[in-house]
């Protein structure tokens, strides 16, 4: 007998060729040194669902904490309450959402979706993560030893006389930076070279397109962000002068650069949501997207007219007029290739054959969120209006729609989308299907008593509120606490499913895209055959009406 | 899905096999995926001295005057010396990409010898550019701010001078730590190269590191008329 036998009839491991990428290798060393793009994502999982429930715990904490009006019976001190809601601010930002969808979901799925063996650069891809993780520490370093009271933003001057830990803090966000931009770039070049064969630009699934305009934003971005922490820093030690009135600088400077770069971040934020969002409906309702190129080209346009619309943070900071007005058209701008988006969801599930699965339930929620934090930021992108809602709970409330509401819901979605396709096996679907009403339901108990309180004129961060608006903390608080049981259940059974689940079909929901054309769980090297793209979203001609 | 694809190296002798990544379907492949992550990186390069090109052009407009006048103590013979130092360099490094492309190692070696010949040459005249100031009682991120002498006369009256010096220190200061790090990648490709590991069939580093160098030497080419010059 020969002991060269072609592949195909090498004998196999549970009716699969290759074992696959979870048995591959075993231990400890195995994972933290491995190069494959699905076990990188599977660590940013784990480290982004920490990073998650630490900012999710303070969030509880500060909303119990304004439970009384105060100042007296009140959990915290004003100054204990100030790092709260900073440190929620800051790990929720930095370590939670920004690598959340990039660095798990997309690092897992975006090699598969093109059909390609691995991310082009493996060995960067798990630099970042480790990047992400050395930040990540020196964030809750800075969180045991002095806190943080600055706000997620660093505002100067506060922020050069502040006694808590600015600098480590400000260290640990450079270091995310430097993760960001190494995945953004990374996934562009994978995009750009590592596609499969027969796979155009516009025969990509519109996750690639998304996670390649977010990862516009990380690559070009995201260096500001670095340059201006930096100051900030050399500020901090050696007072250099440029951010400090007293040395002749001016912190309005501050601001244009941190916005500079924080407005497209909330794009690297959304967009990859939205993204997730577009394989989900299209997959679960059996229908390819409405309006492909549009989807695409939306992706593109919101990533640059994001770099023009930073001045929306500043309307009361000090600006010109002209400044200001020519922000407020481009911030309204933002609107159209938006709803754009909204539209082609809602014309992808029309007439499809829906299934009301976990992923496509927190899809749903997302659609009904993310028009509520969409419209709400016409009125805050709005001159006149935003100086009467600057720095209220109605910016809170919206930030918090696109923000949790949105792109965290998104994750969830890709999660539980993808969660048979990483494991082999399926949590308890009636649980999450709960767990996804409860979470949208704790979402609006706890957001919308904050756009009316906001409208009010209920200032943001301040840790005592008058009488009037008892009721609408209470219910807040009351939200957040059913939020947390949500995604308390969620981590349940998702851990539950690991060990107990049952097993994964291979192709669980039917999906068409290549990321479901290779075995359950994939292969080390993913495919056992190269793949080659056919057409795009094709469910075949029985759905046709 | 796993092969492994060795670029051979040109008949001429001494030279070592380059084996393409395991994810790679081609040695051309991974050649034009190593490219354009490293444009991409030069892309962010940039935009991380943009940020500092913004702050000088905002505080050039608040104070015009004091730019100025530290504008004027600092020498253009020095900084116009460099700049040929780096435009030299550049020379010197793109001959090397040339020989590197073409397999001629020791003629590759010796121009990577001259860049950071002249990269030391620019080190050094930004040392005494750098004592210099120190030793007329300006120092850079310190509360010591004691301008002597002629220095003294010129930033007399003018508001917030330190911010201009802070400034130009802080930009050529974050430029210099770029050269530092140019001269010791240069060296690592001296040393890899001289073992043989550069050919026409993998010279993919000194491409890169070539360009790394050419985008240092831009940078610089906007840092010295802005601040040798233009106050």
């Amino acid at each position: 007998m020969t002991t060269h036998a072609p592949a195909h009839e090498i004998p196999t491991v549970e009716g699969r060729r290759e074992p696959d990428y979870l048995r591959v290798t075993k231990g400890f060393m195995s994972w933290v040194t491995t190069l494959d793009h699905k076990r990188i994502g599977l660590m940013y999982l784990f480290g982004v669902t920490l990073a998650f429930i630490v900012g999710g715990i303070f969030a509880m904490l500060l909303r119990a904490h304004l439970w009384n009006p105060g100042p007296d019976g009140q959990m915290f001190s004003p100054q204990d309450y100030n790092q709260l809601f900073t440190l929620h601010g800051a790990f929720m930002v930095f370590a939670f959402i920004i690598p959340a969808i990039p660095g798990s979901i997309a690092n897992f799925a975006l090699p598969l979706l093109i059909g390609a063996p691995d991310v082009a650069l493996p060995k960067l891809n798990l630099a970042s993560f480790y990047l992400w993780l050395f930040g990540t520490v020196l964030l809750s370093y800075s969180a045991i030893t002095n806190g943080l009271d600055t706000g997620w933003t660093f505002y100067t001057p506060w922020s050069l006389k502040s006694q808590t830990a600015v600098l480590s803090a400000g260290l640990g966000v450079f270091v995310i930076g430097f993760s960001s931009i190494f995945t953004g770039l990374n996934f562009l070049v994978t995009m750009h070279k590592m596609r499969a064969r027969g796979m155009g630009w516009f025969q990509m699934p519109l996750f690639c397109w998304a996670i390649y305009a977010s990862s516009v934003l990380q690559v070009l971005a995201t260096p500001v962000l670095g340059i201006t922490v930096a100051l900030l820093a050399f500020e901090h030690i050696y007072h250099i002068g440029v951010f400090d009135p007293a040395e002749g600088g001016d912190p309005v400077l501050f601001q244009h650069f941190f916005w500079f770069y924080s407005h497209p971040a909330v794009y690297i934020m959304i967009l990859p949501g939205m993204g997730i969002i577009s394989e989900v409906v299209s997959t679960h309702s059996r229908r390819p997207l409405f309006g492909y190129k549009l989807l695409a080209f939306s992706s593109i346009a919101i990533a640059v007219i994001s770099f023009l619309v930073w001045g929306h943070h500043m309307y009361t900071s000090g600006q010109s007029e002209f400044a200001m007005q020519a922000f407020s058209f481009l911030t309204v701008l933002v609107a159209i290739p938006t709803a754009i988006k909204m539209w082609s969801w809602v014309a992808t599930i029309w007439g499809g054959s829906i299934a009301l699965t976990a992923p496509m339930l927190y899809a749903i929620a997302f659609l009904v969120i993310f028009t509520i934090g969409g419209l709400t930021g016409v009125y805050l992108a709005a001159l006149a209006i935003d100086i009467h809602l600057h720095d209220t709970y109605f910016v809170v409330a919206h930030f918090h729609a696109v923000m949790m509401g949105s792109t965290a819901i998104a994750f969830f979605a890709g999660v539980h989308h993808w969660w048979p396709k990483m494991f082999g096996r399926m949590y308890n679907e009636k649980l999450a299907s709960i767990a996804a009403i409860v979470i949208l339901t704790g979402f609006m108990v706890t957001f919308l008593p904050q756009f009316e309180m906001g409208s009010q004129g209920m200032p943001r961060r301040y840790a005592t509120y008058s009488e009037q608006w008892v009721g609408y903390h209470r219910a807040s608080t009351v939200g957040a606490m059913i939020l947390g049981a949500g995604f308390a259940l969620m981590v349940g059974y998702l851990l539950h499913s690991l060990i107990a689940g049952r097993k994964a079909k291979p192709n669980e929901w039917g999906g068409v895209t290549l990321d479901w054309k290779c075995p359950t769980p994939p292969n080390l090297y993913n495919f056992d055959d190269e793949p080659i793209a056919g057409k795009l979203y094709d469910y075949g001609p029985t759905l046709k009406r | 899905m796993s092969h492994a694809t060795i670029v051979t190296p040109t008949p001429e002798g001494g030279f070592q096999p380059h084996t393409v990544a395991h994810h790679f379907k081609t040695a051309e492949q991974e050649f034009q995926a190593a490219k354009f992550a490293f444009w991409l990186f030069l892309v962010t390069e940039v935009m991380l001295f943009g940020g500092l090109f913004a702050a000088y052009i905002y505080y050039h407009g608040f104070y015009p005057k004091s730019f100025q006048a530290g504008g004027s103590l600092l020498d253009w013979r020095l900084g116009a010396l460099n700049t040929m130092f780096l435009l030299t360099s550049s020379w010197t490094m793109a001959n090397g990409v040339r020989c590197s492309q073409l397999s001629r190692r020791k003629e590759m070696v010796v121009w990577l010898w001259w860049t950071v010949v002249l990269a030391g040459g620019f080190m050094v005249v930004k040392y005494f550019e750098y004592s210099g100031k120190f030793h007329h009682g300006i120092f850079p991120f310190t509360q010591v701010w004691h301008p002597e002498g002629h220095y003294g006369e010129v930033l007399a009256g003018v508001a917030f001078p330190k911010l201009f010096f802070n400034i130009y220190f802080t930009m050529t200061g974050i430029h210099g730590l770029h050269v530092l790090v140019g001269m010791i990648a240069i060296g690592w490709l001296i040393w890899r190269g001289g073992q043989g590991r550069f050919h026409s069939g993998w010279y993919i580093p000194v491409d890169l590191i070539g360009l790394y160098w050419h985008v240092v030497d831009l940078i610089w080419i906007f840092l010295f008329p802005l601040l040798y010059l233009v106050p």
